[in-house]
């Protein structure tokens, strides 16, 4: 408790003209993604990439890694105040800051994609409760009530007691999140490239590793703003740490695809993401594997590497890597025909039996994009607004 | 309101009394419309939880290259093509099969099986996707939020988003921009002791490939033809409990 009693806090030392320049340029990103969300509403989702095949595109890919990045983002919070990690708690509240913005960004985006985002209040006063999707709603909007708890107890001293319970609640909140977004897949019955429990762990993996390197980016940028030191010692733990989540991903991977070959009825999908899938395959290898796992590990692993540059590198690959994860499972899993009737070649006006073609179209990538400088610019105003950004070196100065 | 069931109770008499009239004219002629309605309700009454309905498709009777019930489908529901058939909606569509094996071939028709646990309305969040009492899978239009899910978790591929603006409707089929759809038995139809305009044009066509009715009625058309012919259920392995079943493949 004395540690975090001399923990001091600043806000965004940024000048102002930076500052309001920074926002004008998220304000303008934001507004374009507003626009390009009413043109696709305006003239109907005809406009984008999407079609009756490929019914979920570029704007599902941006939502689903900013959610579950925003949970991951929580992780450097939990170990702070669920695992006892001291040296981490200066960063509880930037962590907390990021894991509620990331949310926000990935929901609007979700949200403005609908065929109907008018009816946003049916969504939230009509539920299904057999549906994974209506857990989501409250799975996503607890989390922000709940991180938003969490972040008043690191600010207010007094509370600072209950933090460990609220942490304990938050981190579990958070792996019933992205279980829940990975059953959104898993629970797709009728089709072979989901239908698979391992999509909820193999979310939860996507969350760690995604969210901690997108906190590791954020965080070192805007601690290098204050001009405070960033190579410290939590800067390297969680370097490696990163490393195991991107290797946990990978494992999961491996083992979704080697039961898939096993299995003779999703050989199709299998081997349309090894093999024959076109750009679903480069993606897969290159984007998925050789940016997102092999070289971050690398990075990550070696011992030589443990450099600022190296480790901001290999963050931002995790981040690219997992964007192409996504492409990969959303497109990909779409793209391969249904078989309605297995063993028997298939042909219809709808485009049965046929791999669906897909190119985002520039306003679904443009909304999407927006969604990221929504969170962006949360971030920003709040630093700037608030102390949530530690002042001393990190982990706390030596106590003498 | 008792006296508007009153009032359709009469209705629906008089109507059994032509219909068995007609029927007994109708009887000898070949090729008598294959269906067993006489459950038709008032707007005002709901489903009856006593009947599903469902389909008998005879596929050594559907001819490969005849898209009559689709054409009649498309009629009824309006459902006009903007020549982008990647967005274009089709309720129904011919599905030809090939077996990779023996090269033996089908034609059939394929749209919403209306299954009795229909995967569409467990994801859907809004509860906009339900099956009706008597079995009919139907999406609300005013709940519907457009969100897709429902068309990941078709098995069928049977829906279809509508990607733009929709002018010329159907009043008695009112479809919307940025909600999803599906075959709907022809609901209106069905209500108003009418075949679904599919069945009805492969009746006119000669082919009568498709007999509708209610499975649990043991005497109807449907059912004798269920109990008597071999069929199946499209991805029975599921364990959907389909309410559209296949003869010949």
């Amino acid at each position: 408790m004395m540690e975090a009693a001399r923990q001091r806090y600043r806000t965004l030392e940024i000048d102002a003209g930076k500052y309001w320049l920074t926002l004008a340029v998220l304000g303008a990103a934001i507004g374009v993604g507003l626009l390009a969300a009413y043109y696709m509403e305006h003239h109907g989702h005809w406009v984008t990439g999407m079609s009756n095949q490929i019914v979920w595109g570029m704007p599902h890919v941006f939502a689903i890694l900013l959610i579950v990045a925003a949970s991951g983002a929580l992780n450097v919070a939990s170990m702070g105040s669920v695992f006892g990690e001291a040296r981490y708690k200066p960063l509880s509240r930037i962590s907390g800051l990021i894991a509620v913005a990331l949310l926000v960004g990935g929901l609007l985006i979700l949200v403005l994609d609908l065929g109907r985002p008018d009816r946003l209040i049916v969504a939230m006063t009509t539920y299904n409760f057999k549906s994974i999707f209506a857990w989501n709603i409250f799975l996503y909007t607890g989390f922000v009530v709940i991180a938003v708890v969490y972040l008043w107890m690191f600010f207010e001293p007094r509370m600072g007691r209950f933090s460990s319970r609220v942490g304990i609640l938050a981190f579990v909140w958070r792996i019933v999140l992205t279980t829940g977004t990975g059953s959104i897949f898993g629970f797709l019955v009728a089709r072979n490239a989901y239908d698979a429990a391992i999509m909820a762990p193999l979310f939860v993996a996507m969350s760690l590793s995604v969210g901690t390197a997108l906190f590791m980016l954020i965080t070192c940028a805007v601690l290098r703003v204050n001009n405070e030191d960033i190579a410290a010692e939590w800067l390297l733990r969680l370097r490696r740490l990163n490393g195991i989540f991107v290797a946990v991903v990978l494992y999961f991977t491996v083992v979704q695809i080697v039961a898939g070959m096993y299995v003779a009825e999703h050989g199709e999908i299998v081997r349309f993401i090894l093999s024959d899938g076109g750009s679903i395959t480069g993606i897969f290898w290159i984007g998925q594997i050789l940016i997102g796992s092999v070289l971050p590990m690398i990075l990550f692993f070696h011992p030589r590497l443990a450099e600022m540059r190296w480790i901001m590198t290999a963050a931002m690959l995790v981040v690219i890597g997992g964007v192409a994860h996504l492409y990969v499972i959303i497109i990909g899993g779409q793209a391969v025909p249904m078989e309605l009737f297995p063993g028997k070649t298939e042909l219809s006006s709808f485009y049965d039996g046929v791999v669906a073609g897909y190119s985002p179209s520039v306003p679904e990538l443009l909304l999407g994009l927006g969604g990221i400088a929504v969170s962006l610019f949360l971030i920003v105003v709040a630093l700037r607004v608030l102390p949530f950004l530690p002042a001393a070196p990190v982990p706390r100065k030596s106590p003498r | 309101m008792s006296e508007n069931q009153h009032k359709g109770r009469g209705e629906r008499r008089t109507f059994f009394a032509q219909v068995s009239a007609g029927a007994a004219l109708l009887a000898l002629a070949p090729g008598f419309r294959l269906i067993d309605l006489a459950v038709g309700k008032n707007d005002d009454e709901p489903a009856r939880p006593d009947v599903r309905w469902g389909m008998f498709v005879d596929t050594t009777r559907c001819a490969e290259g005849c898209t009559d019930c689709v054409d009649a489908c498309n009629t009824e529901h309006g459902l006009q093509g903007f020549d982008r058939p990647q967005t274009d909606a089709q309720w129904i569509r011919k599905l030809d099969l090939e077996d990779d094996q023996t090269g033996q071939t089908w034609s059939l028709p394929m749209m919403c099986q209306h299954c009795e646990s229909p995967p569409c309305v467990d994801v859907c969040p809004t509860g906009a996707s339900f099956v009706r009492d008597d079995g009919i899978v139907l999406v609300d239009k005013h709940t519907c939020i457009g969100c897709r899910y429902c068309m990941m978790a078709c098995p069928y591929k049977a829906r279809s988003f509508i990607h733009e603006d929709l002018t010329d409707q159907r009043p008695h089929s009112p479809r919307g921009k940025g909600t999803v759809e599906s075959c709907n038995f022809c609901v209106h139809r069905v209500d108003g002791n009418r075949l679904p305009a599919c069945v009805e044009a492969c009746s006119d066509a000669g082919h009568n490939a498709l007999v509708f009715g209610d499975l649990n009625d043991a005497e109807s058309t449907v059912s004798k033809r269920l109990s008597t012919m071999q069929t199946s259920q499209v991805r029975d392995d599921l364990g959907l409990n389909t309410a559209v079943r296949y003869h010949g493949v």
